[in-house]
């Protein structure tokens, strides 16, 4: 109880800024810190039929082998980094359960399975003008028709790396953040949300 | 100037970083090898004008090493079959 009565989100002095943001500039734009999520860092052999289909097994959907892209079900989600490594997402409590499961997926085969909770917070960027305030610093194209529902890309925002998602229909966009480069994001986004 | 990168596709040069001289070849027998030959191998790269044969990064994205060639004077950059370029 004590650990998680201290436990604070990278970006959890920007909550205020946030709403403040929502206030201003509404439905058009706003942004979110999803704190906490379960994440892990999965190496194999992507040629490997044989352990791709018992991963896929003790996950229970099977990983994107399109460079990009995510597969999920349900809560869980699998986002491609590699050509042999991806990220697994889920929800706050699902770290160990996840590990084991990739665990067991992995059998004695060569991999590795890294719980990288802590390495990167998500900030989730909502509404119309969502697109148009990270164009303002992202060099790939992240329009509807060539970053559609299901992408993901692995790229730079105003210097920092960060990872992309769009999970669906919805104009939304998931930014995975490494914590330390989390408020420098952060205080970027405000700034350029100014300029919209 | 966008880069290729074999798995993502065409990416900004911000993404990746520089690899020099690709194909430079190991000595095929290490242990008679001589100073000149380790020499060679060590520091002596090509330096054309033209095509060159380059290592690159592609370290703000997947972080995989790839093979391309590149025009050192007009920076095009010239297809490479795929099982050249990932490795
Ligand atoms: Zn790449």
């Amino acid at each position: 109880m004590i650990a998680e009565a201290i436990r604070r989100g990278a970006l959890a002095d920007y909550a205020e800024r946030f709403t403040t943001l929502y206030e201003t500039a509404g439905s058009s734009v706003s942004i979110r810190e999803l704190p906490f999520l379960a994440q892990l860092n999965l190496r194999v052999d992507a040629g490997d039929t044989a352990v791709m289909g018992q991963v896929t097994d003790y996950l229970g959907f099977s990983l994107p082998l399109t460079p990009n892209t995510a597969s999920q079900a349900g809560d869980r989600r699998a986002l491609w980094l590699g050509p042999d490594e991806w990220l697994i997402v889920g929800p706050d409590d699902q770290a160990t359960s996840l590990e084991q499961a990739l665990r067991g997926g992995l059998g004695g085969a060569v991999g590795s399975v890294v719980d990288v909770s802590a390495n990167r917070t998500v900030l989730e960027i909502r509404g119309s003008k969502g697109h148009d305030l990270l164009a303002h610093g992202v060099p790939i194209d992240l329009d509807p028709g060539a970053f559609g529902p299901g992408c993901c890309a692995q790229t730079l925002l105003a210097k920092a790396q960060v990872i992309i998602e769009r999970r669906d229909e919805a104009p939304a966009f998931q930014l995975y953040i490494r914590s330390s480069f989390a408020s420098y994001v952060a205080d970027w986004l405000l700034d350029a949300a100014r300029a919209l | 100037m966008l880069i290729p990168c074999p798995w993502c596709g065409d990416r900004e040069d911000i993404e990746f970083k520089y690899g020099g001289a690709a194909q430079i070849a190991y000595p095929a027998n290490p242990d008679s090898a001589d100073d000149a030959a380790w020499a060679r191998y060590v520091f002596f790269r090509p330096n054309p004008k033209g095509k060159m044969a380059e290592r690159w990064v592609h370290s703000a994205g997947c972080r995989r090493w790839f093979n391309l060639v590149r025009d050192t004077v007009t920076h095009e950059i010239t297809p490479t079959p795929a099982a050249e370029e990932r490795r």
